[in-house]
């Protein structure tokens, strides 16, 4: 089926892509259905809220710019996507990108969090307290870069 | 607003499924507990009012120089 999306116009998906979140995201709480589609650009995703084609966040694996991340959240949190096996979970931070894209941002206090299997997804808020809303990929990612050429 | 004096380890309930214990009272700090079934959720203010306007922000991203930044980052292992 056809579905408008904010970056790419009127696009095929499947309902496989189809994502339910029960609770919507924080801020937006009245959308509960979004398209998870692989971004054209780099290592992202898009989330496509399926009934308004303006709406749409811009995902990212947050491993992809810190080896180090790990997702901690509440069990009840996790409990809530009915997950069958650890493997059905799936992780994403929100990115933000302003005008100076340089200034990419991805936001790990409130990760999402899907199940593959049912397709369950919600915004969950970290238990780790050192993860902000605005982690600065690009800094980040070098910041990384250099401590691993450091310790060889 | 509803304004309730409590002491250490007397509590409140709210409704009938929510009860909020002081557990321990230190300067100004408050430490509560919070009993609530699971479909209610309880975050510190602060913590999701961060959240929610990040994610404002972020439904606002500037999405034509994101081909740009992709290239910057290592492509996909593997497709999820």
């Amino acid at each position: 089926m056809k579905i408008k999306t904010k970056p790419y116009g009127e696009i095929e998906v499947n309902e496989k892509q189809k994502l339910c979140f029960p609770e919507g995201i924080i801020g937006f709480e009245g959308i509960s259905y979004y398209y998870l589609i692989d971004s054209r650009e780099g290592p992202f995703y898009w989330l496509q809220a399926a009934d308004y084609p303006e709406l749409a966040f811009l995902l990212v694996d947050p491993r992809i710019f810190r080896k180090d991340y790990k997702l901690m959240v509440k069990d009840s949190d996790l409990q809530a996507l009915e997950l069958e096996m650890k493997e059905d979970l799936l992780d994403f931070a929100i990115v933000t990108v302003p005008e100076d894209h340089s200034k990419i941002t991805a936001n790990l206090m409130g990760p999402i969090v899907i199940n593959k299997k049912t397709r369950v997804a919600k915004q969950v808020i970290s238990e780790n307290e050192e993860y902000t809303v605005k982690h600065y990929m690009l800094e980040e990612m070098k910041q990384q870069k250099e401590k691993i050429l450091e310790t060889g | 607003m509803l304004v309730l004096t409590r002491r250490h380890n007397e509590s409140i309930m709210i409704g009938d499924s929510v009860e909020v214990i002081v557990v321990e009272v230190k300067g100004d700090q408050v430490k509560l507990g919070i009993r609530a079934p699971k479909n209610i959720k309880v975050h510190r203010k602060e913590i999701y009012l961060a959240i929610q306007k990040e994610n404002i922000n972020a439904s606002k991203s500037v999405i034509d120089k994101i081909g740009e930044i992709g290239g910057i980052f290592k492509k996909k292992n593997e497709k999820k």
